[in-house]
C-alpha cells in the first residue's frame, strides 16, 4: 500500500509539473509580449527594449521557463501588470475569502448530505428515498451558477428579498447565505447517493445480520457497526467534491461578486495580466492535485483488498 | 427505482441497442426527460421562425418591463426579450451537441485502443489522460479562452477536449470487459486485423455505456456551454444565446427578471430533462443507481 501511495505521489507531482508547463506555455501563446502587454501600445521602442531586459525576454524559452519556475516554487509569482503589486501579497485576502466560503459550503452540505443519504437507504424504496433520489438527480443536472441565480430570483431582491444577491465589503453575514447556499447545493447530490448506495451495502452486510442476530438495539448496530464501514467510499466522494469546489467557486464568485479568487480570475482575463492568471490558475489547479490526491489515498486506505495485497 | 424491469421473454431475442431503449422507455423517468428536453429543444429550433422581431431590433428603452408590443419588455439595450430568447437556444444546443459528441468520439477511440492494446500504449494514454483529468474543466477552457480568444471552433475544442479522458476511462472498462468474450478471440484466431476487430466486434459492444457517456456529457456541455456565455468567454455580442443574455441583464434581475428568468428556467429545465434520460438509459444498461462522478 506505502508503494501505491508512493506511486500515487509521483504521478501527483508530475501533473503539476505539467500544469505548470501547460500554463506557461499558454502564456507564451499570447500576442505580443509582457513588456508590450505592461506597457500598452504606444509605448516608445526605448522603454520596450528596457523593460524586455529587465523582465529577462531576451533569454530562449526555456531559460524562461526555468526561471518562472524557479520564482514559483519559492512563492515569488511575479508582480501583477495591473497593479503593480506582487502577486503573492495581492492573492492573499481573496484565497483566504475563497477557502473560507468553500470550507463553509462544506460544513454546510457534508453532515446534511450524509445524514440525508443514510436516512435514504434506511426507508429503501420508501417515499422519503424516492424523493431524495429524485431531489438529488435534478439538483445534479443544473448548472451551478443556474441554481445560484434561480436562488436569487427567489429569495433575492427580485423574490422574497431575504438576503442580499451582491457581495459588498461592509455587508453583514446574511451576504453569505446565497453563495454558501449554491454551492452547497452543487456539492451535496453526489455525497447523498454514495452514501445511500454504501449504507445499503453494509446494512444488507453479514456482520449488521450477524449485530441484529445479537440482539443488539438498532440504533447501536447502526453507530457501531453500519456508520463506521460505510465511511471509506463515502469520504472518498467527499473529497473529490472538495477538489470540484476549487473550479467551481469561480462562476458562483462572479455571479455573486464574491472577493475571492475566481473573480481575481475573472478580472485578471479581463485586464489581460498575465502572471495573476498563472498563479490563480495555477493554484487552482494545485489545490484541484493535491486534493483529489488526498481522495485517492483514502480510496486506496478504505479498500480492503489493496491494503491487505501490497503490505 | 419505479418498478423493476421485467426481463424480456426469451423466445425474442431483440438485438441489445433497440432492446436499451425499449427498457429505458419503461421508466417514467425517462418520458419525462423527453418531453422536458424535447419542449426546449422545439422552443430553440422554432423560436427564430416565429419570433415577433428580429433580435438586434430595439423596441423599448433598456429593461424597460411591460413596453407597447412586448410580452417581456427589453433588454439591457432595450432588445425584445422574447425574440432574444426565442433566438438564444440553438446555438447552445449546437455548440453543446458538437462539442459532446466529438469528445465521446474521440473519447471512445482511446478508450477502445487503450484497452485493446494494453501494454505500453495503455500506459501512455491512460497516463496522458490523468494529467488531462487534473485540470478542472472550466479552468482549462477559461485559460485558453483568455489566451486566444473566445472563438466558436476553439468552445467546441476545449469543451470536447476535456470530455476526451472522462469518456475514455469508462470505454476502457467496458473494452476490457469485452476483449474477454470468445467471439473476441475467435475474431482474432482467424487473423482479423485489429482495426477491425475494434471496429466490428468490440465497438458494437460498448454501446451501452457509450450512449449513457454520451447523455451525462451533453448534460455537462450544455452546462459549461452556458457558463462560458454567463462568464462572458462564450459567444460574443451581439449575437443572442442565452448564456450570454444571463450575462448581460444580470445586473438588473430585480427589475426586469423576465431576461434572466427565462433563460435560466430553458436551461434548468434542459439540463434536468437531458440527465433524466441517460439515468433511464444507464438504469436500463447496468440496472443499478449511476456512479458519483461528477
Amino acid at each position: 500500500m506505502t508503494r501505491l501511495i508512493a506511486v500515487r505521489l509521483f504521478f501527483g507531482a508530475l501533473t503539476l509539473w505539467a500544469v505548470s508547463l501547460v500554463v506557461f506555455a499558454a502564456t507564451q501563446a499570447l500576442p505580443g509580449d509582457a513588456a508590450q502587454l505592461i506597457l500598452g501600445r504606444d509605448a516608445t521602442p526605448e522603454r520596450l527594449e528596457a523593460l524586455r531586459d529587465q523582465l529577462n525576454l531576451h533569454e530562449p524559452v526555456a531559460v524562461q521557463y526555468m526561471q518562472w519556475l524557479q520564482g514559483v516554487v519559492q512563492g515569488d509569482l511575479g508582480t501583477s501588470f495591473s497593479n503593480r503589486r506582487p502577486v503573492a501579497e495581492f492573492l492573499a485576502s481573496p484565497v483566504q475569502s475563497s477557502l473560507t466560503l468553500m470550507g463553509l459550503s462544506a460544513l454546510v452540505a457534508t453532515p446534511i448530505a450524509l445524514f440525508v443519504g443514510a436516512f435514504s437507504a434506511l426507508r429503501r424504496d420508501r417515499g422519503f428515498d424516492h424523493s431524495a433520489s429524485m431531489g438529488t438527480l435534478v439538483v445534479a443536472s443544473i448548472p451551478e451558477f443556474v441554481v445560484g441565480i434561480l436562488l436569487i430570483l427567489l429569495l433575492g431582491p427580485g423574490g422574497l428579498d431575504l438576503f442580499p444577491s451582491v457581495y459588498a465589503r461592509e455587508g453583514g453575514p446574511e451576504q453569505w447565505v446565497l453563495p454558501v447556499l449554491t454551492l452547497a447545493l452543487a456539492v451535496a447530490p453526489p455525497i447523498v447517493r454514495m452514501m445511500r448506495a454504501t449504507m445499503i451495502e453494509v446494512l444488507e452486510s453479514e456482520f449488521v445480520q450477524q449485530a441484529r442476530l445479537k440482539g443488539l438495539a438498532e440504533r447501536r448496530v447502526l453507530w457501531r457497526h453500519a456508520a463506521p464501514n460505510a465511511i471509506g467510499p463515502v469520504a472518498q466522494v467527499v473529497a473529490l467534491q472538495l477538489a470540484w469546489l476549487a473550479g467551481g467557486v469561480v462562476a458562483i464568485e462572479f455571479l455573486f461578486n464574491f472577493p475571492g479568487v475566481g473573480k481575481v480570475l475573472m478580472d485578471a482575463i479581463e485586464n489581460r495580466d498575465v502572471p495573476l492568471v498563472q498563479a490563480v490558475v495555477l493554484l487552482i489547479a494545485g489545490i484541484y492535485i493535491l486534493v483529489n490526491l488526498v481522495a485517492d489515498v483514502i480510496g486506496l486506505a478504505a479498500n480492503p483488498k489493496v491494503r491487505v495485497a501490497n503490505r | 427505482m419505479s418498478g423493476p424491469s421485467t426481463s424480456t421473454t426469451p423466445t425474442a431475442p431483440v438485438r441489445r441497442r433497440t432492446g436499451l431503449f425499449r427498457t429505458a422507455w419503461r421508466f417514467g423517468r425517462t418520458k419525462v426527460g423527453v418531453a422536458l428536453a424535447g419542449l426546449i429543444v422545439l422552443i430553440a429550433v422554432v423560436g427564430p421562425f416565429v419570433a415577433p422581431y428580429t433580435p438586434t431590433e430595439f423596441v423599448a428603452r433598456p429593461f424597460e418591463s411591460g413596453a407597447d408590443g412586448t410580452l417581456f419588455g427589453g433588454d439591457n439595450r432595450g432588445r425584445d426579450v422574447l425574440t432574444r430568447f426565442l433566438w438564444g437556444g440553438w446555438t447552445l444546443l449546437l455548440l453543446a451537441g458538437a462539442s459532446a459528441g466529438l469528445g465521446v468520439a474521440a473519447g471512445t477511440v482511446i478508450g477502445i485502443i487503450a484497452g485493446y492494446r494494453r501494454g505500453w500504449v495503455d500506459d501512455v494514454l491512460m497516463r496522458t489522460n490523468d494529467v488531462l483529468l487534473a485540470f478542472p474543466q472550466l479552468i482549462a477552457a477559461l485559460l485558453v479562452m483568455s489566451i486566444i480568444g473566445p472563438k466558436v471552433w476553439l468552445i467546441v475544442a476545449v469543451i470536447a477536449v476535456s470530455h476526451m479522458p472522462r469518456v475514455a476511462r469508462v470505454i476502457r472498462e467496458a473494452t476490457r470487459k469485452v476483449i474477454e468474450q470468445d467471439y473476441v478471440k475467435a475474431a482474432e484466431a482467424i487473423g482479423l486485423p485489429r482495426g477491425r476487430i475494434m471496429a466490428v466486434e468490440i465497438l458494437p459492444n460498448v454501446t451501452s455505456p457509450l450512449l449513457v457517456e454520451l447523455g451525462l456529457r451533453l448534460t455537462y456541455s450544455i452546462g459549461v456551454v452556458a457558463v462560458l456565455g454567463f462568464l462572458g468567454m462564450g459567444l460574443q455580442p451581439p449575437t443572442a444565446d442565452w448564456g450570454l443574455m444571463i450575462n448581460e441583464n444580470r445586473q438588473a434581475m430585480a427589475v426586469q427578471p423576465w431576461a434572466v428568468a427565462l433563460p435560466v428556467t430553458a436551461i434548468a429545465i434542459l439540463t434536468v430533462g437531458a440527465n433524466l434520460i441517460t439515468d433511464g438509459l444507464s438504469r436500463a444498461a447496468i440496472g443499478i443507481d449511476r456512479g458519483v462522478e461528477k
